[in-house]
């Protein structure tokens, strides 16, 4: 179900065998309306990979992990995608059976899947609990889970089975920074395993926290994807002088071979390259600079997503 | 960039690809090939099929003795019926409706000279025989009350499910539309089938305890031994249960339509109740083989001798329609619509 294809010849496009896990082409939701909630989306997502889905609330990221889990029917285009029972999926937060408890609300969902054995269902679920620390809560009802308990059930339904893909929707939603650090290191764990993740955020610090790549996308388009190195558009990290020797820290960090020096006051600045910074605190010392202060600036994907789309975004702490 | 061809696309798991070939993106042929597998047998050797090129496909484990279609589907069935058999609100509609056979025949036990309506008449037959206690009990239940615990299960099937977001989990596990809907329509005619029997069970134990048993005198005047009544009962539970099952068609149907479960159901109550008014309004004679409540009440075509069949199957073909159309408006509106719950 998983496979969409277009009705004409097959997409000249195709991905090269087993690499990627997810894979769009000219994907496109137009909701009654009128609304284009994504816009021609093309993704590649390899597997393997940490995949940042980043973007604005309402920019479309939500629509598109629901066409790729077939909750939503594309208007155009197509996907492809592992097959669903080897995803596991985080969607739009926590959704239980608040009279169940965390056990029961797991071995709900396992007997939806028909690839699921029945026999491993009890060692599985207890498996996942175990995975998320709820082992303690697991015959506490699901009313009585806290947000954070409740994000972690979720995040323990979408690791049931084995899994060649999770899907996670605004993982660290709602949870405290405790929380957002377990969530984490958790999807490091998994990935370390083999599995690919594809995390939507709107929070720019946990992309570059958790992901290899990462695609932005803005009202419904995507401006750019790719490693989160080439996101950062090959800018190198800056070294930072503060001196009010201005002009003779500009001359000995040339002298040292570093390019693209930029002298401005009482702050000189150029690209590190391959340089130690306590070696060139070293040498502007013993050319007689005084350095009130110096740093390294490393480009943020915040500066190239507000680069690419000019809006407002959520930065986090 | 945009494409706008139409595309083809497999709805449902397990399901063959529609469009003819197995056109599909060759990067991920294995997987997809290792899972239709799985959920359909050997398939792998059809003519015209990719079948498992490429990296080996991941073992899934199908020799497991719990992942075969059938069994697969009573797994998640089962689970059904125990969300539905242990929820508070659905066993209190039981008990509500068990209890007022009991109520019914303490009431004709302590006052049933007063009321007592001719020989002949149904009081007089329960205080006679107390088999006749179902059918007053039945008589009294099914036009409304009955169908009201229908609905509240059966309306809020899907509709509960897409409130409370766990439908969308259900649908990624992935459950498939088209088995969750068949799902949640036998988990509702079994509870159809709870709630007749329940009525039944209560108003015989209650009526065999208040008053006389013994062969029973049918309509016609023939007597028949208690144990070929009893036999009979089982034909009116089974045609009340389907007659109610048509209901749950509609039920779900409606349910399909919201977000809210509680929309569902009351269209649905309402529905009931507007039918039954048209049904005795003389001048809309001609719609009444239409409207469903009508053929609700023929259960009594047992007590005549021989059974009269024919009242019984034309009610069965009325309840088979009432299937077969909703069902199709159910699993119609449910493969296609989009979850943004």
């Amino acid at each position: 179900m998983s496979v969409t294809l277009e009705a004409g010849a097959p997409s000249g496009a195709s991905p090269p065998a087993g690499d990627d896990a997810i894979v769009t082409e000219g994907l496109t939701k137009r909701f009654k309306g009128g609304q284009v909630a994504v816009d021609a989306l093309d993704l590649a997502v390899p597997r393997g990979s940490v995949y940042g889905f980043l973007g604005p609330n309402g920019s479309g990221k939500t629509t598109t992990i629901r066409m790729l889990l077939g909750l939503v029917t594309p208007t155009s285009g197509s996907y492809s995608v592992v097959p669903l029972p080897r995803v596991g999926a985080l969607v739009e937060g926590p959704a239980f059976y608040p009279y169940l408890s965390g056990e029961a609300n797991l071995m709900r969902y396992d007997a939806a899947d028909p690839t699921a054995p029945r026999r491993t269902a009890r060692t599985r679920v207890a498996a996942a609990l175990d995975r998320v620390g709820l082992s303690a809560a697991a015959a506490k009802r699901y009313r009585h889970y806290s947000l954070g308990m409740r994000q972690r059930l979720a995040i323990a339904a979408a690791l049931l089975g084995p899994r060649e893909l999770l899907i996670l929707d605004e993982p660290t939603n709602g949870l405290d920074p405790q929380g957002t650090r377990e969530v984490r290191s958790l999807v490091k764990e998994i990935a370390a395993d083999g599995t690919t993740v594809f995390v939507s955020s709107h929070l720019l610090g946990e992309v570059e926290h958790m992901c290899t790549h990462a695609a932005i996308m803005r009202a419904g388009r995507l401006v750019a994807q790719g490693t989160i190195a080439s996101l950062n558009g090959g800018r190198a990290p800056r070294v930072r002088v503060e001196t009010p020797d201005g002009a003779d820290a500009a001359r000995v960090l040339r002298g040292l071979g570093l390019s693209a020096v930029a002298h401005d006051g009482h702050e000189v600045s150029a690209d590190l390259g391959g340089h130690a910074t306590e070696r060139l605190n070293a040498s502007l010392v013993e050319a007689g600079v005084a350095v009130r202060g110096l740093s390294v600036v490393r480009p943020s994907l915040e500066e190239v997503f507000v680069g690419l789309t000019g809006e407002g975004f959520d930065v986090e702490g | 960039m945009s494409k706008v061809e139409p595309e083809v696309r497999d709805v449902e798991a397990g399901e063959p690809p529609r469009g003819g070939g197995p056109r599909r993106i060759p990067g991920l042929v294995p997987v997809a090939e290792s899972r239709l597998t799985a959920e359909v047998g050997p398939r792998a050797d059809l003519p015209g099929r990719i079948a498992l090129q490429g990296p080996p496909a991941l073992p899934v484990p199908t020799q497991d003795g719990g992942t075969g279609p059938v069994s697969a589907f009573l797994r998640m069935l089962g689970s059904e019926l125990s969300l539905t058999f242990r929820r508070p609100r659905n066993l209190a509609m039981l008990a509500v409706l068990a209890v007022v056979p009991v109520i019914l025949g303490v009431v004709l036990r302590l006052m049933g000279d007063d009321l007592a309506d001719g020989p002949g008449g149904l009081i007089q037959q329960v205080t006679g025989n107390g088999f006749f206690l179902s059918f007053i009990s039945l008589s009294a239940l099914v036009p409304l009350l009955m169908p009201v615990a229908v609905a509240v299960v059966a309306a809020d099937s899907v509709a509960g499910e897409a409130s409370a977001g766990t439908l969308r989990y259900l649908l990624a596990a992935p459950a498939g539309r088209t088995r969750l809907l068949a799902v949640k329509y036998v988990n509702a005619v079994l509870f159809c089938l709870a709630v007749a029997s329940a009525v039944s069970l209560a108003a015989l134990v209650t009526g065999l305890i208040l008053f006389p048993a013994g062969p029973v005198t049918l309509l016609s005047g023939v007597a028949i031994p208690l144990g070929d009544a009893l036999l009979r009962m089982l034909i009116v539970i089974g045609y009340v249960t389907a007659g109610m099952a048509a209901l749950a068609a509609v039920a779900l149907a409606l349910s399909t339509l919201t977000e809210a479960p509680i929309g569902a159901i009351a269209a649905t109550v309402v529905l009931v109740i507007s039918t039954q008014v048209l049904r005795v309004i003389p001048q809309l004679d001609v719609v009444q083989p239409y409207l469903l409540p009508n053929w609700w009440g023929d259960f009594d075509a047992v007590l005549r001798d021989p059974i009269a069949f024919d009242d019984l199957s034309s009610g069965l073909l009325a309840f088979g329609a009432y299937i077969l159309l909703f069902g199709s408006l159910a699993w119609a509106r449910f493969t296609s619509k989009d979850i943004t719950s």
